[in-house]
């Protein structure tokens, strides 16, 4: 016996065991090896309503960078409660993937509430675009057209703002491209349940809420 | 509580007095830190001092909190994250700013993998000075937000104690993780009169203890009509304190067991049902039971790559009930058809109480004993040739009794430790799992002497690359007279890395060999310790009896076979069923 053989152990070796035919796949689901399907990445909003301390968007964005889940947008802003706030996310992920980043947001200790919201959301966001200003009265047809606002205009550049969901956004950037865009500020995406339904589990409206003097809340409509 | 200072005991013996000497008020942000840390019942912390972090130790002069001075930060993380196991309460570690808390970072990140409760706390230049980059300035809770639980900077005096103790509380419920509070100076020393309140965890901290009730009766309904069940106890099991739970379930219901490493212990290794541990280097009893299982009960366990080998062949015909406290590990890395998120203890008592009948699991059984025949652990040893480790472990389990404590390094002498010893209870395992941090076994037993009972025996299994990176700690252990034993299983390599060179990379030893040791006998030695140096079988038993009767810490340096390897083994992202008995097979 060569000492090699000696360092082993005994029983029957790899070849001469029954094996299993069955498979998982790449999330641990088993799977029909004949007709495997793999789950695709999705587009998914995911609120998080969370303590506002400080860190916390670090915490958040600490999360999704080190457990790689694909990250389009992030927005956070105050709600209407003191000292919450509302973190949006808009993640490119399969199912599996959607419901870890899910579970993890809600495992930080700042977290108070997350929630996936649906294809009928509200969602919203701005994009602020500097063009060349050589033709003012086109750019400021196309501004109208996108129910914009011209927020700066000089000899040689124009400011406007657009706002509306992605694919207006997308639209209206296609569209001022002929000018020129010199630069461009996007904010990402930013959402809300529609109707009745609250955005995260069980949240519900702080005494602001009832307050009615509030005329900082921009209303999109109008 | 504090002990009564002599003064005090002679100038009047009222109990009135003894009640003032108790409750002295706080007057500053470290004695409300350290009036937290006394609500909650911490008895000893592991430390090293440092600039930022002097004013806590200051108002640790004056309490009952005893502090083991270790003479590395990592050691200090190390060896609480130890105790904590041991003991099952969060450890606690102490560090100054800079230095200090990034030499905590690596125990920090263990016990994090290993999800064990742990409270740091670290000095921090005063507020004013923070973002500065002051004299030893880190930014402590950014380096340590991705493995902690959570952690804390604290902006006040007078909410410092309330925070310390949310930390503390947090780091032992639910999943149990580290977490840190970030102590500035300005914190610490600022005035304050106010007493910390009951700890309690935050707010939007939330676990659920008890499983769905719809879902623990489909999971009882698959475990009723399994042919081939098994039960896969997590580390989990240990710390839910549900180990008893946990036999009684596998016992009453004949379902065989297999642990996870951090679970070693939960099943007696001598039991009929126990299978044992499974993935890389489990027994390979434990390997084909998971690979043939058509009902795996997962409790309290996070399915780590060194379990399952490669995902796709894992456990394949197996439906799979998983129990768990943190929803997030459900269906992370293997699907649940069955997922039961509560309290180990509490959720196997909801299965039992849903079940109408065990399963019928006789033939599967005798497949699982049949298996234990197939593939036993035996190893040769014969005389003529250098000394095999797994004989060194077996003798020193021989030598101690069941309670006794085995703490490990990472690498070759790990997986021996964890095969040959003959585990009978839980907490008596303490290694590094998760992390696989080299250095831990030293500080761990330190951490584990502590926390254990006076008659269980600490003995260190380490290798010699792991004993060199930490064994500045034998300073420790002598200065406060621990008995343990170290264990060096010396093969001037670092083992694992010149069994996987010789296995995947063609024999060339890069950077695997040492070359040279130091002697670790006389090493030990020189720190006061006792040393043995041990290179035949005829000295093995008479080392470790002198070592073990010696009241003190000890080394034994056995000068084991530099050819021995670990087997079986599952090649990185293999099948388990696939296990290896030898290299060829590889």
């Amino acid at each position: 016996m060569t000492q090699q053989q000696q360092q082993g152990l005994q029983g029957p070796t790899p070849d001469d065991r029954p094996h299993p035919t069955g498979r998982r796949n790449s999330h641990g689901e088993r799977i029909d090896p004949d007709t495997e399907a793999e789950q695709h990445p999705r587009t998914a909003v995911i609120s998080a309503l969370v303590e506002n301390e400080p860190g916390v968007l670090s915490r958040v964005s600490g999360l999704f960078s080190r457990r790689q889940f694909n990250i389009e947008s992030l927005t956070v802003g105050p709600t209407t409660v003191d000292g919450h706030a509302r973190i949006t996310l808009v993640v490119e992920e399969t199912d599996a993937g959607i419901d870890q980043a899910k579970k993890q947001l809600k495992k930080l200790t700042p977290a108070i509430a997350v929630g996936e919201l649906g294809t009928n959301a509200v969602r919203a966001e701005l994009v602020l675009l500097k063009v060349r200003g050589e033709e003012p009265d086109k750019v400021h047809a196309i501004t109208q057209m996108y129910e914009g606002q011209t927020l700066d205009a000089g000899p040689r550049t124009i400011t406007v703002q657009i706002t509306g969901d992605q694919r207006k956004i997308d639209d209206a950037i296609d569209a001022f491209r002929q000018f020129g865009i010199i630069e461009i500020a996007r904010t990402g995406q930013t959402a809300l349940a529609r109707g009745d339904t609250p955005t995260t589990p069980g949240e519900s409206p702080g005494e602001s809420a009832t307050a009615t003097d509030d005329n900082q809340t921009l209303n999109y409509d109008d | 509580m504090s002990e009564p200072e002599p003064a005090t005991q002679a100038d009047s013996d009222t109990d009135e007095a003894d009640e003032s000497t108790e409750t002295t008020p706080v007057a500053n942000g470290s004695q409300s830190v350290i009036r937290a840390l006394e609500n909650a019942g911490v008895e000893t912390v592991f430390g090293v001092q440092g600039g930022a972090i002097m004013p806590v130790y200051d108002a640790l002069y004056d309490s009952s909190i005893h502090h083991i001075t270790m003479a590395h930060e990592q050691g200090a993380a190390h060896a609480a994250d130890a105790y904590g196991v041991v003991k099952g309460t969060p450890g606690v570690c102490f560090a100054t700013s800079g230095p200090g808390a990034t030499n905590l970072v690596t125990g920090i990140a263990d016990a994090n993998m290993d999800s064990d409760a742990m409270l740091a706390l670290t000095g921090q230049v005063p507020s004013g000075m923070v973002g500065s980059d002051a004299f030893q300035e880190t930014d402590t809770t950014g380096v340590t937000m991705p493995i902690t639980k959570h952690n804390y900077f604290a902006g006040d005096a007078d909410t410092v104690g309330d925070t310390v103790g949310e930390a503390f509380a947090l780091a032992g419920t639910g999943r149990p993780g580290p977490t840190l509070v970030d102590l500035p100076k300005d914190i610490t020393m600022g005035d304050t009169s106010r007493e910390p309140g009951p700890a309690k965890t935050p707010d939007t901290h939330v676990h659920h203890v008890e499983a769905d009730t719809e879902d623990v009766e489909a999971a009882a309904r698959a475990i009723e009509r399994a042919e081939k069940p098994l039960l896969l106890f997590g580390g989990g099991v240990i710390k839910a304190d549900a180990t008893d739970v946990a036999r009684g379930f596998a016992i009453d219901n004949g379902i065989p067991v297999v642990e996870t490493m951090p679970a070693i212990g939960t099943m007696p290794d001598d039991h009929e049902l126990c299978l044992e541990w499974a993935g890389m280097h489990g027994t390979g009893y434990a390997n084909m039971a998971v690979t043939h299982t058509d009902l795996l009960i997962a409790v309290g366990c996070r399915f780590d790559d060194r379990l399952t080998g490669g995902v796709d062949s894992f456990a394949p015909e197996a439906e799979v009930v998983h129990v768990d406290i943190d929803p997030a590990e459900i269906s992370k890395n293997v699907y649940a058809d069955y997922p039961l998120v509560g309290d180990a203890g509490t959720v196997l008592d909801q299965l039992t109480e849903e079940m109408d009948r065990a399963p019928d699991a006789r033939e599967w059984r005798e497949q699982c004993t049949t298996w234990k025949t197939e593939y036993p652990m035996d190893y040769a040893a014969p005389d003529d040739e250098p000394l095999k480790p797994q004989f060194v472990v077996e003798a020193l389990d021989e030598a101690t009794s069941d309670r006794a404590i085995v703490t490990t390094g990472v690498g070759q002498h790990q997986m021996w430790a964890a095969q040959y010893w003959r585990f009978k209870h839980p907490r008596t395992w303490v290694s590094s799992h998760g992390l696989g941090t080299m250095g831990y076994g030293l500080p761990a037993a330190i951490g584990a002497r502590l926390a254990a009972d006076d008659d269980q025996e600490v003995v260190c299994i380490d290798g010699d690359g792991s004993f060199l990176m930490t064994l500045q700690e034998l300073s420790v252990a002598v200065r406060e007279n621990l008995d343990i034993t170290v264990a060096v299983l010396n093969n001037e390599y670092i083992g694992m890395v010149r069994q996987w060179q010789d296995a995947f990379f063609e024999g060339r030893r890069m950077a695997a060999g040492y070359d040279w040791c130091p002697e670790f006998d006389k090493l030990a030695e020189a720190f006061g310790a006792r040393g043995w140096a041990v290179e035949d079988y005829d000295e093995v038993a008479d080392a470790i009896e002198e070592a073990l009767a010696y009241d003190g810490p000890s080394v034994i340096d056995f000068h084991i076979d530099p050819a021995a390897n670990v087997y079986p083994m599952v090649p990185s992202g293999g099948a388990n069923g696939k296990f290896a008995l030898s290299e060829e097979q590889l």
